[in-house]
């Protein structure tokens, strides 16, 4: 099966290990989202922790399939980095979108809906609803 | 009039003292932050004063957007998109006009101070970068000097408030007491500008 046509995922995070982690575990538990490109964006170039607009933008690329990127990330810098290379135009692929979702369940909720062959907007919303799912 | 080079020479200014200032900036984000504020900044200073020698901008407007597009990639911490933003913002409002006026700069910078405040979400009073900023902005009609004294006042007014953004404001009352790291170092931006002014008898 190709990945043609499927949305790409971008998890941007302070931490490089709480990026690439989260990545692998969303594509575990949404099984057949092996096939989904998902790409960890965490830390600074130097190995530490922060954000890198380069880091973003690279992994960005690398998940474009044509059918749109959505951006989840964990705080502060991560969520305003986006922001501001969104704002500016030209630093990520047409149709990238920053979804705002909880960082874990969200990227989870992401993979599975663009396993399916779903659309950005519905890998979006997917993602926006794990907000709702209350443990407690 | 301003031209390419005095912008140069304020970032340069700028460059020059969140250097001196670092360890200061990131003694101020200990007790609230996470103690790296000096440090990201003069990372991202550093590109500036080094992007714009090797490519030379030629207008106001491109020396700032310039410098604002370095501070997005290599500062690492909030201060670099809000900084970024801040001036990538008030550069593209400056057009590609050779020289601008100090009207059309006030102007511009608003431009800039609201982009800042609508990425981060911060208003007036929340104790971060906007509490230096608005104040200075709302002074630079009476010039440069008066814009200084308008954003040092307001970085220390930040010290009784409570903060509401950013990971200080995980602190709740905790906040309190502590003068804000990023309205300090506004100010110190701000100062930067009145210097570089001063320097050239404007």
């Amino acid at each position: 099966m190709s990945d043609r046509n499927l949305v790409g995922i971008v998890l941007v995070s302070h931490s490089a290990e709480v990026a690439a982690s989260v990545a692998r575990l969303a594509k575990k538990l949404a099984g057949g989202g092996a096939q989904v490109p998902v790409a960890p964006a965490g830390g600074t170039e130097g190995g530490g922790f922060g954000t890198s607009a380069a880091l973003v933008a690279a992994a960005a690329a690398s998940v474009d399939r044509g059918n749109g990127v959505a951006v989840l990330t964990d705080l502060g810098s991560a969520i305003l980095t986006v922001k501001a290379l969104l704002t500016e135009g030209g630093e990520l692929p047409d149709r990238t979108r920053m979804v705002d979702a909880p960082f874990v369940e969200g990227a989870v909720a992401a993979v599975v809906t663009a396993a399916t062959g779903a659309d950005l907007a519905a890998v979006e919303a997917a993602a926006v609803e794990a907000y709702t799912y209350r443990k407690v | 009039m301003l031209d390419a080079d005095f912008f140069r020479r304020w970032m340069t200014t700028a460059a020059a003292s969140v250097d001196r200032e670092a360890e200061r900036l990131t003694a101020l984000d200990s007790p609230i932050g996470d103690a790296d504020h000096g440090t990201n900044l003069h990372r991202g200073f550093t590109a500036v004063a080094s992007a714009l020698e090797t490519e030379a901008p030629q207008t106001p407007g491109a020396v700032l957007v310039l410098a604002g597009r370095q501070l997005i990639s290599k500062v690492g911490g909030a201060s670099g998109p809000l900084y970024g933003t801040l001036l990538r913002r008030t550069g593209k409002a400056l057009g590609d006009a050779g020289e601008v006026s100090e009207e059309q700069l006030a102007a511009a910078l608003r431009e800039g101070v609201d982009a800042v405040m609508a990425l981060g979400g911060a208003a007036p009073g929340d104790k971060t970068m906007i509490d230096a900023l608005v104040p200075a902005v709302d002074a630079l009609g009476d010039g440069f000097a008066a814009a200084r004294a308008a954003a040092e006042e307001g970085a220390v007014a930040t010290t009784p408030l409570q903060a509401r953004k950013g990971r200080a404001s995980y602190l709740g009352e905790r906040s309190i007491g502590h003068q804000d790291p990023g309205a300090t170092s506004s100010a110190l931006l701000v100062a930067a500008l009145a210097d570089t002014a001063e320097a050239d008898g404007e």
